[in-house]
């Protein structure tokens, strides 16, 4: 079983620390997302796990053991980089033959390996060619089919897809995810993409100056942030805030004067907040509408229209200044400089104290995992 | 990648035409100026000895057609043997030059460790300060090594002067070959030889030929330290060798020609060999 623990890491470069003792815990065949703004330490984090940098603190485990002063190459990790990092001058079968030619396995042996790995991705076509002979999708492949052969405990991916243009991005993301399922091993994959962490991951780790913001599903993220950070991080577009002090507080929820003077509500716990405390709202634009069906209700002048079809984004300006995202229908007829009215439901609010914690949402949706799901329902058939 | 560093993309067609012709004309103007001791030198290596003092710039005509300075040269001197020395000296010091500088520059862009810049200042001090200051002591060394008259002692006193420059061109090379391939090698559990010898140097393939054409032109042409450390019979290169038909009072200019005339082959022959590599390094990444 190829559990990876992180017990306390640390790492600095000179007197500066960049990780902040991360703790993490990953089960054997868990997609673990990696995610956050550039320079959070996320691929810093990726390199010490491979074994590329020396961790200054805390301990490593793959499968059960300490692996903190083990080379990359003893850790039984295979790494996938972002500028794919195949060797230039050598064909694709050479660049993922190499390994297992250094670890002495017999040619027959190389070669079942390479030709099984370049069926599973569709490459074996590509096998006599040299890497400047194909385009960045089939490069992709090749780097990934260099780790499978290895048959690792741990796929480490850092940024793969962010070099392929848009079409081929969503369609390898897709293809990582099957193989994912095919080969059920432990991924670690990093990426600045929120909706890549969404799609692929079991686990989305977000990461902030070198500190963990939060760890869980992708939906329990998107429902349940545990700080505004996460909040406004995942989700696209992001969540509008708007700042208010709390004028009521009520065991189901909470009353908050937004500052031009607007009253709503929002279903979370009060927590230890006091009527008069300064809280930022939150709400979704998916979560906002036109017109005035719902209970709150707010006010402003459109400065700009998204059209994308199946939806609209309609971006306007609150009396007080404060600016937000709303999602309209694709049908909406809003145009620029028009005043108009959006409501919300106080179910679908998130409130955060002053120092960005959430308070826990009382009425939220579901928020288990697919994976979760899938082995609930095979429970509950069985 | 790594190829974009050898593609001068500036160089493109957009040149306007008067530009070129102006470019073009200076370097006709150069390629002329650099060819025409050369031509002086064949074209006087097939004439008689009176034709050359008569009309040195005259091309040989059939009354002033000569062999008899590649006669003397072939057959009465021992012109073979200077030409092994030569030959012998300048590949010898070409690929311990091309073998340690990769090395070092290797070492010393690879690994962070104490004394890594103290030892690049070195380096490039022995670009700076020019190997002959030293001869003195040069030659005081190898008397003490009992090494005076052996093509070793050259061999040793041309890989130091070849090094410097060696290490800083290939330095700058292997800079630019990206982290990641290094990475991915170590992943693979590949050796730090290895990676040496099987990543970096193919990479750096038309870095190499660039330095070994730099490193063997001033080696096969060298006077001075032949002329110090190797002058007796056995161990003369080919530009000591040739000294013999230079006397005080006569020169034998037809053999002097002629001797210089073979002289240039071997180096014209290396010189295609390394800029084949040249060019192929140059359109290598060109589809890209």
């Amino acid at each position: 079983m190829a559990d990876v623990q992180l017990k306390n890491i640390k790492k600095n470069y000179g007197d500066v620390e960049v990780l902040h003792g991360i703790e993490l815990d990953i089960k054997h065949g868990e997609f673990v997302v990696l995610v956050g703004a550039s320079g959070c330490g996320k691929s810093t984090l990726l390199r010490l796990i491979a074994g590329l940098e020396d961790i200054s603190s805390g301990e490593l485990s793959i499968a059960d053991r300490v692996v903190n002063n083990l080379p990359p190459a003893k850790r039984g990790i295979a790494m996938v980089f972002q500028s794919y990092a195949l060797y230039p001058h050598m064909s694709v079968f050479k660049n993922m033959s190499y390994g297992l030619k250094i670890a002495g396995k017999s040619k027959a042996d190389i070669r079942e390996k390479v030709e099984e790995a370049a069926r599973i991705l569709h490459i074996d076509h590509l096998l006599d060619r040299l890497p400047r002979e194909l385009s960045g999708g089939q490069r992709q492949r090749v780097a990934i089919g260099r780790a499978i052969v290895r048959d690792p405990n741990v796929f480490l991916f850092d940024e793969p897809l962010s070099n392929l243009d848009a079409a081929l991005r969503v369609k390898t993301r897709v293809e990582i995810s099957k193989l994912h399922q095919e080969l059920g091993a432990t991924i670690i994959y990093v990426t600045h993409d929120q909706v890549e962490a969404m799609t692929l991951g079991d686990k989305i780790v977000v990461m902030n100056e070198g500190r963990v913001e939060q760890c869980g599903s992708p939906l329990e993220l998107y429902q349940h942030p545990k700080t505004q950070f996460v909040a406004g991080f995942i989700g696209s577009p992001k969540m509008n805030f708007m700042d208010g002090r709390v004028s009521a507080i009520n065991s189901e929820y909470l009353d908050i004067k937004l500052s031009n003077g607007t009253i709503t509500q929002a279903h979370v716990e009060s927590a230890d907040l006091a009527i008069g405390d300064s809280v930022t709202i939150g709400i979704r634009p998916e979560h906002m509408q036109e017109g005035t069906d719902a209970e709150m209700v707010l006010e402003g002048q459109v400065t700009l229209v998204e059209q994308l079809g199946e939806a609209s984004f309609v971006y306007m300006q609150l009396d007080d200044g404060a600016e937000i995202i709303v999602r309209a229908s694709g049908e909406s007829t809003t145009t620029i400089g028009e005043r108009i009215k959006v409501c919300f439901s106080p179910v679908s609010a998130h409130v955060f104290s002053q120092s960005g914690q959430a308070m826990r949402r009382l009425k939220a949706g579901n928020v288990k995992s697919h994976a979760e799901l899938a082995r609930l329902k095979a429970v509950g058939a069985g | 990648m790594l190829n974009q560093m050898t593609i001068p993309q500036k160089l493109s067609i957009k040149h306007g035409s008067g530009k070129k012709v102006m470019m073009h004309g200076v370097l006709m103007i150069y390629t002329f100026i650099a060819l025409f001791p050369i031509f002086v030198i064949i074209i006087n290596a097939f004439k008689t000895r009176k034709a050359i003092f008569k009309d040195p710039l005259a091309l040989p005509t059939p009354d002033t057609f000569s062999m008899v300075g590649f006669e003397q040269v072939l057959l009465r001197s021992e012109f073979e043997l200077f030409f092994a020395n030569s030959m012998v000296v300048t590949l010898l010091s070409l690929f311990f030059v091309l073998l340690l500088g990769a090395m070092v520059a290797f070492a010393l862009t690879e690994y962070k460790f104490r004394g890594n810049l103290f030892i690049a200042i070195l380096f490039a001090m022995g670009i700076m300060i020019p190997i002959r200051l030293g001869t003195v002591s040069i030659l005081n060394l190898m008397s003490n090594l009992n090494l005076v008259n052996t093509l070793t002692a050259l061999v040793l006193v041309y890989i130091a002067q070849g090094l410097p420059l060696a290490v800083y061109i290939l330095s700058e090379f292997i800079r630019q070959i990206p982290k990641e391939l290094k990475e991915a090698a170590r992943c693979d559990n590949v050796s730090e030889y290895k990676i040496f010898f099987t990543i970096v140097l193919p990479l750096i393939r038309p870095a190499l030929a660039t330095v070994a054409v730099f490193t063997m032109i001033p080696i096969w042409n060298d006077l001075w330290f032949p002329l110090i450390l190797a002058p007796g019979e056995g161990n003369q290169t080919i530009t000591l060798g040739v000294q013999q038909f230079i006397g005080q009072y006569v020169t034998d200019w037809n053999s002097v020609l002629a001797a210089l005339t073979l002289a240039i082959v071997p180096v014209l022959v290396l010189y295609l060999i390394f800029s084949r590599q040249l060019i192929r390094g140059l359109t290598s990444g060109a589809v890209k």
